[in-house]
């Protein structure tokens, strides 16, 4: 059972750092969905709600999402993902259900960095930032490698750059875990896949536009073996060029 | 933590402890339809509506609802007959454990969806299981629920 | 008819979809203390010692009880008519834990909080012991699950519990090794099925109170309240005069509530405390600590001619019971018994079987019974065996099915009164439009299958279970039919009173019905077995055809003529020469006044000789992903046979709800185990119900057929509809990929990889 001793909704950044650093038990707040799930106590729960980070922003070069803000709102937010070829949506469209969207929120999913992430693999094959109070803005191609450790992720910033990307994933069922997802976006003389759920975290492969080779570390658990895997790999990268090259609108 | 929240329209004052969940709160506060089926967010029982949006009460602090405006099925009794009485004529109710988060996800579907399609609304409700019933009794319900009034104009 | 046929709206429906508080644990007193158990971290290990002191001083902590507190007599938590087949293995809480989730001790407190440190406060000394946990190398193995010296068997079952057998036996027709020796084509094939979860959405709950007369009374979330009487009679070793078993609207069932899994915990706490507690486990401990279905492996031999004849079938079926032997003997039965019948024309068949224990969660019922293992079973290898000889999967079994009429071999020789089998598989292939499809097409990204299977269930348990119901007549002339059967949300409630509304010539709304408690309602074994609406449907004929005789009868005494001479149709009781009126609410007031009140209530109860079988056909219609396996249900189309339908709609449903069930067990939903024994799928994250995403399409349709034994020619229809989808779709994905997968779920990565036995 979850335990919270204090609830505390800090004014400031600095403040919510401050607290979060104060006791190494201490923890934000993201949608709860998994933290909720947890035999722990925590001292501080830190809520980020008042910090107006619930928020996308789009101007000409990027957009600028708030960790705050929910994966409802982004997977419905028109602009953004006209401009990212709805890789977003498609990625958390599976994620459980609208009610639990409306909760989990984008920064909290970053932070987490859980291996079957749907949303990091979507945004990894983006141009994507991650602004962190302790690193400032990253890639989070970088940030997905570092070791967890006590920061707060206050806004991710996605380039607008007219590129095609696509997304795809194979589940158990409907809204199921990922037993692996993908990736894509095509440059002008490579491509950029990602593989997630690898198990592990997803991770980038570039590569040539007429040679394509793929050596993705898999391995077993639950959902899939290591040699499925290895299979979906093949796949999911046919499926992707599909839509890559199909793409319109 | 003293918390001032709106409930089905009626203001509640009530100090909190930080951890109690939304959905053990409101069934303390006599608001039974929130169910809980499940410890891990998949089922979509305890689903209520925060400021009109539908959430897992499950997966929601108290604490997180200061100042905000909670909906249950109590709060939606004309509603819920009114599309009940649909599901009701498909027999979709049937043990009708999963029905009030199912109804309340259908009628923030209705607020949300213009015109969905029977996939749309399939994705929109993904998030709530029901072993019962196999979901067709509930689309024929959904289908014929938003489509009333048609015929008479 | 007026009221037999209609898609009348379920009684309860408005308050259920209003969210009323009229389950378990709405109704719960608000000063209930708290239980939680200690469960055992050790798949087998002896308690050497507990240490409860610390959890005891814990603020609100009421009580900590462990195997030392607790009555030593053995039981059976399985619901069913005594005396059970179920062997008597089990106490409260014992020195022995058998199974990763078994219970250790009971605390109680006055909230959940200090319950929860209690649970931590415990320190339990273990003597770890080696599990077993390979059901196959149970039988002789030197681990011996149950070693205690006062376990009981109350029937013969075949039972060797020194050798970990739960149950054993045969059933023989002609000689199978003989038949087979002669037949041009035999297949040989291994078919496993797993542990399946029923998944209700309400968990398992129950709490429990002291009423003014010192009687322990239990609001419990149950299928059986009349079994739950005596299961807390046994366990507390106190009469069933003590007790009152009250069954509130239950959250599904499904089977999983046939056991009483937590009743005994809130009763042995509120009897030795005399205070009201409850008890509501979390989907963790449903999952992992209740019961499941029973996993089975089954090997079968099948033999054909070249143009395909069947000749024989063996079937050999090893079902994993678990740690304790809840419903093993009877579930095994049906893996046979309602599988081989549907082949009756064979020259032999054979079913052997053992049922073992293993150190993992104990099996219990789940919808189906063993019926729906042995058919993924015996339907698979009739598939196969179409495929192997080139034929079409329907025309073998037009070829070979069962029909109306014939003498059932392997069914303890019931005479088939009514099939319509045959007609559900012409109507099924008109639906999906079967003629004009090949079994395997080409569509691009996907190859699309078709595959085909046949189902059959009983009615009942035959010469055994009872259903008990009266019926009285109230002032202005309303009906109130009190029923010991437990509506779990699939309508007996309402079904029940169409047939009294039919046979008294009224409306259902003129009829309430209610289910209360065991004190009041007339003994019904409960609803389980596919047996309410044939069963107790068949009580509420009887009783019905009591009351209207008696209304009669008091109508000649009033009017001073013979009772032939009097008419009764719904609404006015008169004389044939219309001499004499009566209006149905004066007649009743009459009577109360008159002082022969006894005229206005009838009872009656049934058990059925036979138990008549519905049938169903099933074909699915599958898609499978090229690159990645991925299996979608494009389109299922299913025809029952249930005998005459009461109420179409709660049918339909019946269906729609069981086939999505069966689509679950033959693609996502699976138990593992790790090398430890926990079990690995405990909750809906690991373990996969299918969503409303996962199947866009079931279609159902009816073929009447008329079962002279049944209420209205009706026969059951509970859980026959959750057995064609295994087979069927299994068919379907051989058909599209040449991938015939025996293990369940087939995954996509099955299908991908080939593994087909894995």
């Amino acid at each position: 059972m979850l335990r919270i001793m204090n609830y505390a909704s800090p004014e400031s950044l600095d403040e919510a750092y401050a607290l979060l650093t104060k006791n190494k038990k201490n923890m934000i707040l993201g949608g709860m969905i998994w933290l909720k799930m947890e035999d722990i106590q925590i001292p501080t729960a830190i809520d980020l709600s008042k910090l107006g980070l619930d928020q996308i922003e789009e101007d000409d070069a990027e957009f600028k999402i708030g960790a705050m803000v929910t994966l409802r709102q982004l997977e419905t937010h028109q602009a953004f993902n006209e401009a990212t070829c709805y890789v977003f949506r498609d990625a958390v469209k599976d994620i459980v259900g609208v009610q639990l969207r409306n909760l989990a929120t984008v920064g909290g999913s970053i932070y987490s960095r859980f291996s079957f992430s749907d949303v990091i693999c979507s945004l990894l094959c983006l141009e994507c930032d991650v602004q962190t109070h302790k690193h400032g803005r990253i890639s989070l191609e970088e940030f997905v490698s570092l070791p967890y450790e006590k920061d707060i992720v206050e806004y991710i910033y996605v380039k607008k750059t007219n590129l095609l990307s696509a997304f795809v994933s194979v589940r158990r069922s409907a809204t199921d875990l990922s037993v692996l997802n993908a990736s894509c976006t095509k440059y002008a003389d490579h491509y950029r896949f990602c593989f997630g759920a690898r198990p592990a975290i997803a991770k980038v492969y570039n590569c040539d536009l007429d040679h394509i080779d793929l050596d993705v570390y898999c391995a077993d658990n639950m959902r899939g073996s290591k040699e499925y895997r290895k299979k979906l790999v093949e796949g999911l990268t046919q499926k992707l060029l599909r839509k890559v090259e199909s793409y319109v609108g | 933590m003293l918390v001032k929240i709106k409930v089905n329209g009626k203001l509640i004052q009530d100090d909190v402890q930080p951890q109690t969940l939304l959905l053990d709160w409101l069934r303390d506060r006599g608001c039974y339809s929130v169910k809980r089926g499940c410890d891990t967010a998949n089922c979509g029982l305890c689903t209520v509506l925060r400021d009109g949006t539908p959430i897992l009460s499950c997966s929601t602090l108290t604490v997180r609802c200061d100042g905000r405006e909670i909906t249950t099925l109590e709060g939606l009794q004309k509603e819920a007959g009114e599309f009940g009485m649909f599901m009701a004529k498909q027999g979709a109710e049937q043990c009708g454990f999963c029905s009030p988060g199912f109804i309340m996800n259908v009628l923030a579907m209705e607020k949300e969806l213009v015109n969905p399609s029977d996939d749309e609304i399939r994705a929109y409700l993904a998030g709530n299981l029901c072993r019962c019933s196999g979901y067709m009794s509930q689309m024929r319900a959904i289908k014929a629920y938003l489509s009333r009034g048609e015929n008479h104009e | 008819m007026n009221s037999v046929g209609k898609g009348v709206i379920k009684k309860d429906a408005m308050a259920l979809v209003t969210g009323q508080p009229v389950y378990c644990d709405d109704l719960a007193p608000k000063d209930c203390l708290i239980i939680k158990l200690l469960r055992s971290p050790h798949a087998y290990a002896k308690i050497r010692s507990i240490d409860t002191s610390i959890a005891k001083r814990i603020p609100g902590i009421e009580a900590v009880y462990t195997y030392e507190d607790v009555p030593t007599s053995r039981f059976t938590l399985a619901g069913q008519s005594y005396p059970e087949p179920s062997p008597y293995d089990r106490r409260i809480l014992e020195n022995v834990v058998r199974y990763v989730g078994d219970e250790v001790a009971i605390v109680a407190g006055t909230n959940e909080d200090c319950v929860d440190r209690a649970l931590k406060a415990i320190k339990v000394d273990y003597e770890v012991l080696e599990p077993l946990l390979n059901f196959e190398k149970s039988i002789d193995n030197a681990i011996v699950v149950h070693e205690e010296d006062d376990y009981k068997c109350l029937c013969e079952i075949g039972n060797d519990v020194k050798r970990n057998i739960v149950s054993s036996g045969e059933s023989v027709v002609g000689d199978v090794d003989a038949v087979l020796k002669d037949c041009e084509v035999v297949l040989e094939r291994d078919y496993h099925t797993k542990a399946n979860a029923q998944a209700m959405m309400e968990t398992m709950r129950s709490y429990c109170y002291i009423d003014t007369y010192g009687r322990l009374n239990c609001v419990s979330s149950t299928q059986i309240p009349f079994h739950v009487r005596r299961i807390l009679s046994n366990a507390l070793e106190i009469p069933k005069s003590k007790i009152n078993v009250v069954k509130p609207r239950i959250g599904g069932g499904f089977g999983a509530k046939q056991t009483a899994c937590c009743e005994i915990f809130t009763a042995f706490v509120t009897w030795k405390l005399k205070k009201p507690s409850k008890i509501v486990y979390t989907r963790e401990e449903t999952f992992a600590a209740s019961n499941s279905r029973h996993e089975m492996k089954m090997h079968v031999r099948i033999g054909a001619t070249k143009d395909g004849t069947i000749e024989a079938i063996d079937l050999y079926t090893l079902s994993n019971q678990g740690a304790y032997g809840e419903h093993g003997p009877t579930t095994i039965g049906l893996a046979g018994h309602k599988s081989l019948p549907l082949y009756n024309h064979v020259k032999a068949s054979r079913f052997t079987y053992d049922v073992v224990y293993t150190n993992t969660m104990r099996a219990g019922a789940y919808r189906g019974y063993g019926a729906t293992q042995g058919q993924f079973a015996v339907e698979s290898i009739i598939n196969e065996l179409a495929d192997e000889l080139n034929m079409d999967p329907c025309e073998i079994r037009f070829k070979n099915m069962t029909r109306e009429n014939e003498v059932l071999s392997q069914y303890y020789n019931e005479e088939l009164n009514a099939c319509a089998l045959d007609r559900c598989l012409e109507k099924a292939m008109e639906m999906i439009d079967y003629k004009n499809k090949p079994l395997r097409r080409d569509m691009g990204d996907f190859v699309r299958g078709l595959g085909v299977s046949l189902s059959m269930q009983g009615s009942g348990i035959s010469g055994l279970d009872v259903g008990s119901v009266e019926i009285k007549l109230q002032d202005d002339g309303f009906y109130t039919l009190s029923i010991g059967a437990t509506d779990m949300g699939t309508g007996c409630d309402t079904i029940l009173a169409q047939m009294v509304a039919e046979c008294m010539d009224c409306d259902v709304d003129q009829v309430v019905t209610s289910s209360l408690d065991t004190d009041h309602a007339p003994y019904d074994t409960g609803s389980y077995a596919s047996s309410t609406t044939y069963v107790t449907g068949m009580a509420v004929v009887k009783a019905c055809e009591k009351l209207r005789n008696s209304i009669l009868e008091a109508a000649a005494g009033f009017f001073d003529v013979d009772k032939e001479d009097i008419e009764f149709d719904g609404k006015k009781i008169y004389t044939l020469d219309h001499t004499h009126e009566m209006s149905l609410a004066d007649f009743a007031d009459t009577c109360f006044n008159g002082g022969i009140a006894k005229a206005l209530i009838a009872s009656d109860s049934h058990m059925s000789p036979t138990s008549p079988p519905p049938f169903m056909v099933g074909i699915a219609e599958v898609d499978v992903d090229k690159l990645t396996g991925e299996i979608k249900v494009h389109d299922y189309v299913s025809v029952v046979d249930c005998g005459t339908v009461i109420n179409p709609n709660l049918a339909r449903v019946q269906a729609e709800g069981g086939i999505v069930q069966g689509i679950g067990m033959a693609l996502s939903e699976d138990i593992t185990y790790s090398n430890e024994g926990k079990m690995r799928n405990r909750n809906f994250l690991q373990y996969k119900l299918p969503t409303r995403v996962d199947v866009p399409s079931v279609r159902v349709e009816f073929e009447s057929s008329y079962e002279d034994n049944g209420p209205f020619g009706a026969k059951s229809i509970g859980e026959v509809v959750i057995n064609t989808p295994t087979s069927a779709i299994a068919s379907a994905i051989k058909h599209a990929t040449g991938v015939q997968v025996r293990t369940l779920p087939i995954t996509a990565e099955k299908v991908l990889l080939g593994k087909e036995d894995e």
